[in-house]
């Protein structure tokens, strides 16, 4: 791949990127514009977050990629892929291991160190959108802090269900300033927000990046009478008997019969390599590819 | 027990070789060349630098042959190669008065100056399906004609110069780059005109019908299409003059648009303008219109309300690279999302259910 430049983009396009990044750090939750490039992979199959990671990757990184938690499923091998191929950056699928983790829809359940960046594809950066379709109105909604929109909304769900019925992409408030869009994550994941890595997030059809730097305030959206709450599937891992880990549901049967196990496939397996075991689980050797 | 599904690897290498087999299809046909989609295929090239918005017919024309004739994945290829090209600088203007012209026709003169020139248009086919082209494809012999040295002004200038149509004078400015930096709304013309040309042909067909079907309809004449070649010039420092660097193939539709004055501008005809690459007729004369239908707010008109007159949703919408990716993406796994909303529809469901259990419960009670 000697005919591209280290990580595919040449020097100038990362500079851009890196600048609407540190712009991003320092206005938390502000989604930037940026001159998003055309990538190699289909726009909507993580070309943000491609493109960012493609800007703050450097030779001597460690990179990891997760989709819906797992490092084997498809997209996500074929980014991993596309990273190896371009930069030769070394590649693992231990999150303890890794210095930079491109994630779609999940935050890994370990928790991140401060040397740790976590890259999100986002495919909606705006979270006022399915309020007010208009790009134009939603801005100036932001630079007015005016979210009246959105609380209405989420007060219209608890008068008509009795609950938020927001399960994913659930709206943040970042640093008492702007709301956010964490991505499509599971509502589970949002307490997660704050934490000690830093966190960078690519929309690259929508052409915008934001940012939480480390240790920012990060809040679900509530109210004082209907708190948030994090939900998952009130099961534990049937691999590795976890009761702290977001589950994914499988149907095992044609009688439907259901199974759960962790979406995250890196705690999974390593709780089953220290000797975890859940009920239909067995002690952890080698998966045969 | 159970072991969790792996394999992506190996499942990506598989179905990627099998694509390369379904490409080439049966081994006992024989393998199209570049060549044949470039020359036999030219307005599926055209398209595709058109809407890949990179001029290079033999790279079009591979591209068609990887995609296995899917355009919108052919331009999607060109599109990914064009982003990694460096960029040298931008060319002159071209002058499309100049341009040698292989068709020119204006629906508003009978005559002008330059004359009316079918060209190799499909027009005034009869749509038969001609078997003999399954057997034998040889052209017949044609004959030429000398080409003509006359000038062919553009049908406009004559409007012009009654003052009878709105004026469009030269900006000095050089315009944004739509690849380069983030579109931001309200877009200029020059802005909207680039995303137009290299938006989805089918899109922008569609959003210049419905003005016509009256959503924000204003009637367009076609004052002028011309197709045919320009040349392509471009400053080059070091000699301090601009020079040839190439030709190239365009398609340009001038339209006049009807128009009855408005608070701010006089009664006069609008313009509404398209310049495509290649021979991309019905693009260029949608283009025009969808361009003229966008124009309302500079020339006082009202807001209809008419999709095509909403320039964040035509302009968001058109491309067909950003549309398609989001579009199938849907396909990729949603496994935590959907989770989540089966939590939440389950919990939901039991509330409700609870809630109606609990009614009749006191609706028994009071009996």
């Amino acid at each position: 791949m000697s005919a591209y430049n280290f990580a595919y983009l040449d020097e100038q396009t990362k500079r851009m990127i890196r600048r609407a990044i540190l712009k991003g750090l320092a206005v938390p939750g502000y989604q930037v514009p940026f001159a998003s490039r055309e990538m190699p992979m289909p726009y909507g199959w993580g070309t943000g977050g491609v493109q960012v990671s493609a800007a703050v990757l450097t030779p001597d990184d460690t990179f990891k990629v997760i989709d819906q938690g797992a490092d084997d499923t498809t997209n996500a091998v074929s980014i991993r892929r596309f990273f190896q191929k371009t930069a030769g950056v070394a590649v693992t699928e231990a999150t303890a291991e890794a210095s930079i983790i491109q994630t779609r829809h999940r935050i890994p359940e370990q928790d991140l160190r401060p040397d740790q960046i976590l890259v999100y594809q986002v495919p909606i950066p705006e979270p006022l959108r399915f309020l007010e379709p208009s790009e134009i109105e939603t801005r100036k909604m932001h630079s007015l802090e005016e979210y009246g929109l959105m609380h209405v909304k989420l007060y219209e769900d608890i008068s008509q269900h009795g609950d938020i019925a927001t399960a994913y992409a659930y709206p943040v408030k970042v640093e008492g300033r702007y709301v956010m869009d964490p991505s499509p994550i599971p509502k589970f994941d949002n307490p997660k927000l704050e934490m000690a890595g830093i966190q960078l997030f690519g929309a690259g059809r929508e052409q915008r990046i934001y940012a939480i730097p480390p240790y920012t305030q990060v809040v679900s959206l509530d109210f004082e009478d209907y708190p948030f709450q994090p939900t998952k599937a009130d099961h534990a891992c049937d691999l590795c008997g976890a009761d702290d880990s977001y589950l994914d549901e499988l149907i095992v049967d044609d009688a439907g019969g259901r199974m759960f196990m962790c979406s995250d496939t890196d705690y999974c397996s390593t709780r089953r390599k220290q000797g975890h075991t859940g009920t239909q689980g067995v002690p952890f050797a080698e998966d045969a590819a | 027990m159970y072991v969790a599904v792996k394999g992506g690897e190996r499942a990506i290498d598989n179905a990627h070789a099998w694509l390369a087999e379904e490409r080439r299809g049966d081994t006992a046909v024989r393998e199209l060349s570049v060549a044949q989609i470039r020359e036999q295929m030219t307005l599926a090239v055209n398209r595709v630098m058109a809407e890949g918005s990179l001029y290079d017919p033999d790279l079009a024309a591979l591209a068609i042959k990887q995609a296995r004739g899917d355009l919108i994945e052919a331009i999607f290829l060109i599109r990914a190669y064009r982003t990694t090209l460096p960029r040298f600088g931008g060319s002159t203007p071209v002058e499309t008065e100049s341009m040698a012209c292989d068709r020119r026709v204006s629906a508003t003169f009978k005559d002008a100056p330059g004359g009316q020139v079918l060209g190799p248009t499909f027009d005034y086919t009869h749509r038969l399906l001609d078997f003999k082209l399954a057997a034998d494809g040889e052209a017949a012999e044609v004959p030429h004609a000398e080409p003509t040295q006359a000038a062919t002004p553009h049908i406009m200038s004559f409007l012009d110069r009654e003052n009878l149509i709105q004026s469009e004078p030269e900006g000095a400015q050089t315009p944004p780059d739509l690849t380069r930096t983030p579109l931001e709304l309200p877009a200029s013309r020059a802005l909207r005109l680039q995303s137009l040309t290299r938006g989805d042909e089918g899109f922008i067909l569609g959003m210049a019908y419905s003005t016509q079907r009256g959503y924000a309809r204003n009637h367009a004449f076609v004052a002028e299409l011309r197709i045919g070649t320009v040349a392509v010039e471009m400053d080059i420092p070091e000699l301090g003059f601009a020079i040839d660097i190439g030709e190239i193939t365009v398609t340009e539709c001038e339209t006049v648009n009807q128009f009855k004055g408005s608070r701010s501008e006089p009664p006069q005809f609008t313009r509404g303008y398209g310049l495509v690459f290649g021979m991309t007729e019905r693009k260029a004369i949608s283009m025009a219109l969808v361009d003229r239908a966008l124009r309302w707010k500079e020339l006082g008109e009202d807001n209809l309300g008419a999709p095509a007159q909403d320039e964040e949703f035509v302009l968001y919408h058109s491309d067909n690279i950003q549309a398609t990716g989001f579009l199938e993406h849907i396909k990729l796994p949603h496994y935590v999302d959907f989770q989540s909303e089966l939590e939440l529809i389950r919990k939901l469901r039991r509330e409700a259910q609870d809630a109606n259990a609990s009614v009749k419960v006191k609706e028994g009670a009071m009996q």
